[in-house]
């Protein structure tokens, strides 16, 4: 067996094109002859849009074009579409008001698009923006989460009234009578409003797009920073540019981090794709960072209130979730499903809470649209009830672990069924707080609090006990919670007559390491070396189908497809061996990549079945084809569940509030793991993100919906000296429902990692009369709580 | 990117001359402020007058009770000069904490002062350590120089030649910084001079300032106590999504005992 | 108004016309196709576009072609020998300091500064020296594993 396969800490195949400057990148793309297109946008939050006067822009130097939103209708472009569709508790579907490529009589947020320029440079076509003269009526604006539905608002679309886009209820009306009665009966309840704030994705890579017509073969060909390539081509083809999907290719080359934020579809590349069909020229389009910060999907966005019901033993008996959440100015693509199946699903947790429900009010603001970021729903769902949780101890004055324990769904509980739709496989949730607790050295913490005293420090402890469901997928079920498109995974695995491997996959790295780990799959199942197999894929015109990256499914659901094409390889390839072998196929054995005639010591290696299958001289042609090249599609008929146990500690200066990370303990149980190290990577990147929202990020809009983050000079991102070094372990339960027992990695620690931060601050900051702080919990938030806590 | 005309100057005199023949000429120092804002279009100018090739703009020097920094004189030369660290150490690390070190390899003394963005770190250096601003046309005492938000006693034509500071008997500079910027929400500058002691605040106010009540104290007995109950109003103070003018006053006062506890060692 | 520019890249003597406000990394992008270096902001902070310029760690999309005129510029580029990476490329290798990559240009490039500049390094200063550069999908752990490790190598201490 060559060395690399399940298991291997194999260094990455794809880091010497990156180490050296040759990693290709969309921006890098360049083509002869190509055209700049610069995007001139709103500076109002919401304005009626008079004339949009072209003229002087049209007459600038090198200006090729300048496109408006009636030159969109005229043209019969479509409007950007919504991948789900979510039904009101009045059996009403959502308000999905359209969402012009360039605004049409309206602008609603800053940012959104009002014309495009098209010129021979990207600075020229920057400073023929400025000659745009655009008449704007600004109007009085809804950008505030909790107010946005209330009489008085603003209206921002005419068919939602109250900005409402949906209001939901789950899982229903017998689940809030349950959730009634526990609360009746309660001994002890906790309640915390919360405010799960609006954070921006900022993927290093800004987002750009490089769009090239082909008039002699009508095809359309778009570069562009994706994490779905078949997706963007089928949304962008089907919905808004009318490209037929065989003449539409779409490229997601090297791609600089998407985190979610580069699933949707985006206006700017369905402008350059038709003002390159228009004008038969390439097109190109690059996201300067400060207009990223304002249209990159925004995340999160959550106002809630979260009620625990416990009896008299501090057994959880009831929970209800009341959230206002914000969709921004339009339905992104995947927008809708982030508050209601991605969100509610999760209340669960790691626990046996018998009746939950819950109701999402999604409205419409005057800020940018919301859709997936790192976790999508399941952050917002772990962190209300971690923290509750955590409250909820206080109140019963049972330990935070106590408590826990008391609660967990126990490890010979599985499969369980949750009240809130789920079907948990497998879990062993005590066992990863056990381990997390001595690996932090919990019993110690006493004496470094103590310590921390001494130096006139504040110190807080705290957990979390993250659940996620990812690998979506299954299609059947995601079709009837209002899915609008399937969620397999395709892959192609193909032999080369000389024995080298090509995975064709429908799943993108941008990060994650497919190069390498689908490789090992290959290496470990079919025998390859690890040299020899090549992974390609972000390119409809070479993989086959595809639902791409995101939602950490792409080893679960995307690597069990290429594991199931490797089935197929290993099938065929014993047919072929039984001809060279003059034996019955029934006889064939396969391992280690070479078939063997059982109980014999006649073998030949895949490498020579695959050559016989190209050169096929002495094959069974009349029985079966040549060629050694199998697809498969993988669509699991489950989420799997990932969990975790977290233990984050603080140093908290009372003088100004400044909060400090000292030690962060995780216990990851992602299932089998391919390479240790990559999972390690996606962990540590996690946890960063979560860390961040927890302490430093948060994306701000006045009254006006005027950006206050507008720029890295006001938002804060974690930096190198705002995060710590991180103390992992893991624990492995396999998931029973894919042939790799693989769950996903990319997101558990950004979803953990918040209310552990958060809990950890509240018990620094207990012994001054804190019980809640909002994220982020900057200095000044912390300084505040503790004057309003020594005041009153 | 607005356009300009690049032009490299060979001597003051013709970097003057080249900024007030041009309809809108602007000195071009380390660049970290002005390139940003004309990449952003938020300032226009005609003429960029590059004074990296100007001779005896660089430099720094120490002399019996000064030290002299000249105009082009980079922040990491600053934080990383022996002899600034031998005489006014609060200097070295005032200019170790700018920006962050790419920022620090290309930003000026000059540039910056010039520039008199209300939380840049040197002015508060400047007025906490009554340093003198020598200009091709003459010097500037210290507390005279900054005179409002991103305005400065230069006039038309004149630009910073260097900076010389008093050595004082000791001195420390406690930053706050904006976690997202890393400019200074509250920088407090305190020095034992020979003119008694100085406390300068930048990042709190429209400019930097000095705190006469906290002045005194420290007179009297230079000490952290002095100040740790001396709280400043906060009625002129800046107030943003980072921190109310609140917080910024109960800043100056933590920043100004820590950096008094610092200078004493 | 354009003008020829010329400077050293990476060992070899480059010229190549120039408005004034053409940045450095334009210069290094558009004008000789070296695209390892990029650009992730436009506030000079995220530090995708950090080359040296006569041995000293900048952020190209802040400084003008114009200022590099005559200068030795290295970029990501120059730095392999070939098929052997440079003592820092191969630490970020070996300790999976990258992922997207598309920080890791900038951050290769300041970290090789970084050591430069400093006999020691512990964790503290290396965290603290990587101010100017970001980076989201690692969450630094093994950035700062790898400098610490590359130090030794090309000190020649290991």
């Amino acid at each position: 067996m060559p060395e690399g396969g399940i298991g291997a800490s194999v260094k990455r195949k794809e880091d010497f094109r990156f180490l050296t400057g040759r990693g290709a990148y969309t921006d890098d793309e360049v083509r002869a002859g190509q055209l700049h297109a610069h995007m001139l946008r709103s500076p109002h939050g919401h304005a009626a849009l008079g004339s949009v006067d072209t003229s002087k822009a049209e007459a600038a130097p090198g200006v090729v074009c300048v496109l408006t939103g009636p030159d969109a209708d005229a043209d019969g472009l479509g409007g950007l579409p919504c991948g789900w569709g979510i039904t009101s508790k009045d059996g009403t579907p959502m308000v999905e008001p359209k969402w012009p490529v360039i605004a049409q009589g309206k602008v609603r947020y800053v940012g959104e698009i009002v014309a495009t320029v098209i010129a021979e440079t990207a600075e020229q076509a920057a400073d023929a923006a400025e000659l745009v003269e655009v008449d704007y009526r600004p109007l009085d604006a809804a950008a505030v989460t909790e107010t946005a539905h209330r009489d008085g608002a603003a209206q921002i679309h005419e068919e939602a009234p109250n900005n409402l886009c949906f209001d939901w209820d789950f899982p229903g009306e017998e689940a809030a009578e349950a959730v009634d009665a526990a609360f009746e009966a309660a001994a002890h309840t906790a309640r915390l409003e919360l405010v799960n704030q609006r954070i921006i994705p900022h993927s290093m890579e800004p987002r750009a797009a490089v769009a090239e017509y082909d008039k002699g073969e009508e095809k359309l060909t778009l570069y562009c920073t994706a994490q779905a390539a078949h997706a963007m081509r089928l949304l962008l083809g089907a919905f808004v540019l009318n490209q037929p999907e065989h003449k539409f290719r779409v490229v997601a080359p090297d791609v600089g981090g998407g985190f979610g934020s580069k699933v949707a579809p985006y206006a700017e590349y369905a402008i350059i794709c038709w003002a390159s069909r228009k004008l038969e020229r390439p097109v190109r389009w690059l996201g300067q960072r400060t207009e990223c910060f304002v249209t990159d999907a925004h995340g999160r966005d959550h106002v809630t209130e979260v009620e625990l019901a416990l009896d008299a033993e501090g057994k959880f008996t009831g929970l209800r979730v009341n959230t206002v959440a914000n969709m921004g100015a339009y339905l992104s693509a995947f927008a809708p499903l982030i508050p209601t199946f991605l969100y509610a699903t999760l209340f669960a947790g790691q626990y046996t809470t018998p009746a939950i429900s819950c109701n999402v009010k999604a409205v419409f603001t005057n800020t940018s649209p919301v859709d997936a970021l790192r976790g999508a729903g399941r952050p917002e769902a772990t962190y209300l009830l971690e923290r509750v949780i955590d409250e909820a101890a206080r109140a019963t004055g049972i330990d935070p672990v106590e408590i826990r324990k008391r609660n967990f769904i126990a490890a010979d509980a599985f499969p369980y069924q949750t009240p809130v739709a789920l079907l948990y496989d497998s879990g062993s949730y005590e066992r990863a707080l056990d381990i997390a607790l001595e690996k932090s050295d919990w019993n110690g913490f006493a004496a470094r609090r103590s310590a921390s005293e001494a130096d006139g420090k504040l110190r807080g402890i705290g957990i979390a006990a993250p659940i996620e469901a990812t690998g979506a997928a299954p299609s059947a079920i995601a079709g009837q919670l209002g899915a609008r498109a399937g969620l397999y995974e395709s892959a192609q695995v193909r032999f080369n007559a000389t024995g080298t491997v090509t995975v064709f996959a429908g799943t993108h790295n941008h990060g994650q390491g497919h190069e390498t780990t689908f490789a090992q799959l290959v290496t470990d199942k079919l025998g390859v070396p690890l040299e020899n197999v090549e992974v390609v894929e972000g390119d409809t015109d070479r993989a086959v189908m595809g639902m791409g990256t995101y939602g950490s499914r792409s080893l679960s659901v995307g690597g069990s497809a290429i594991d199931r094409a490797m089935d197929k390889i290993i099938d065929k390839g014993k047919k072929i061996a039984s001809h060279l072998l003059e034996a019955s196929v029934d006889d064939i054995e396969f391992d280690s990549g070479t078939f063997t005639v059982s109980g014999t010591d006649r073998t030949i290696s895949i490498g020579e079945v695959a050559f016989a299958a190209y050169v096929p001289h002495n094959y069974p042609l009349e029985e079966l084809e040549p060629g050694l090249d199998e697809q498969a599609f993988f669509d699991p008929v489950n989420f799997n569940f990932p969990f975790a146990s977290y233990v984050c500690e603080v140093e908290v200066d009372p003088e100004t509030g400044s909060v400090s990370v000292e030690r962060f303990t995780a216990v990851d149980d992602v299932g089998n793991i391919v390479n240790p190290m990559i999972v390690e990577g996606q962990v540590h990147g996690g946890l960063a993100h979560g860390i961040g929202q927890a302490l430093m990020e948060g994306a701000v809009f006045d009254e006006n919906g005027q950006p206050l983050t507008g720029s890295l000079m006001d938002y804060t991102l974690p930096r190198a000296d705002t995060v710590p070094s991180f103390d992992l372990d893991h624990t492995v339960t396999p998931c029973p429902m894919n042939p790799l027992g693989a769950k996903g990695v990319g997101e558990i620690g950004a979803i953990g990692a918040p209310p552990a931060v958060v809990n950890a601050v509240v018990d620094a900051l207990r012994s001054h009369g804190v019980n809640h702080i909002d994220m982020p919990v900057t200095s000044e938030s912390v300084w505040q709580a503790l004057q309003s806590a020594k005041a009153s | 990117m607005y356009d300009f005309n690049y032009r490299k100057a060979s001597s003051v005199e013709d970097a003057v001359s080249a900024v007030t023949g041009a309809e809108d000429g602007r000195f071009l120092a380390g660049g970290m402020t002005i390139i940003p804002t004309i990449k952003q279009r938020l300032a226009n100018p005609s003429d960029l007058v590059d004074l990296a090739g100007v001779g005896g703009l660089t430099g720094i020097s120490v002399s019996g009770n000064t030290v002299e920094i000249g105009g082009m004189a980079r922040h990491a030369e600053v934080n990383a000069s022996s002899e600034v660290a031998a005489a006014i150490p609060a200097l070295a690390r005032l200019a170790g904490g700018i920006g962050d070190p790419q920022v620090r390899n290309r930003g000026t003394i000059g540039g910056s002062i010039a520039n008199n963005d209300p939380a840049a770190d040197y002015p508060a250096a400047v007025v906490g350590l009554g340093a003198t601003v020598r200009t091709n046309r003459r010097e500037i005492a210290g507390d005279d120089f900054f005179t409002g938000m991103f305005e400065t006693a230069l006039e038309p034509g004149e630009l910073v030649t260097g900076v010389s500071f008093p050595v004082p008997s000791k001195a420390a500079y406690m930053k706050f910084p904006n976690p997202a910027s890393r400019y200074a929400i509250v920088g407090v500058f305190v020095a034992a001079t020979s003119g008694g002691p100085r406390v300068a605040v930048t990042g709190a106010g429209p400019c930097v300032f000095r705190v006469a009540e906290m002045e005194q104290a420290l007179a009297g007995n230079f000490a952290p106590e002095a100040v740790a109950d001396i709280k400043i109003g906060d009625d002129d103070l800046n107030s943003d999504i980072h921190a109310s003018a609140e917080y910024r006053a109960h800043l100056v006062t933590v920043m100004a005992k820590r950096a008094v506890a610092q200078a004493n060692g | 108004m354009t003008s020829t520019v010329s400077m050293t890249v990476n060992g070899k003597q480059v010229s190549a016309e120039c408005e004034g406000r053409t940045l450095l990394v334009q210069y290094l992008r558009e004008k000789l196709a070296l695209t390892g270096t990029h650009v992730g902001c436009d506030t000079s902070q995220c530090g995708a576009c950090v080359v040296h310029v006569d041995g000293i760690s900048v952020k190209s999309c802040t400084m003008l072609a114009h200022q590099a005129e005559g200068c030795d510029v290295v970029t990501i580029e120059g730095l392999a020998d070939g098929d052997t990476l440079h003592p820092m490329q191969e630490a970020f290798r070996e300790n999976h300091a990258l992922q997207c990559g598309f920080c890791t240009p900038g951050m290769v490039m300041s970290a090789i500064d970084m050591v430069n500049r400093h006999d020691t390094l512990d964790e503290k200063t290396v965290r603290h020296q990587l101010e100017g550069n970001l980076c989201r999908c690692t969450g630094y752990h093994n950035i700062v594993k790898a400098i610490l490790a590359a130090h030794p190598v090309m000190k020649g201490t290991a």
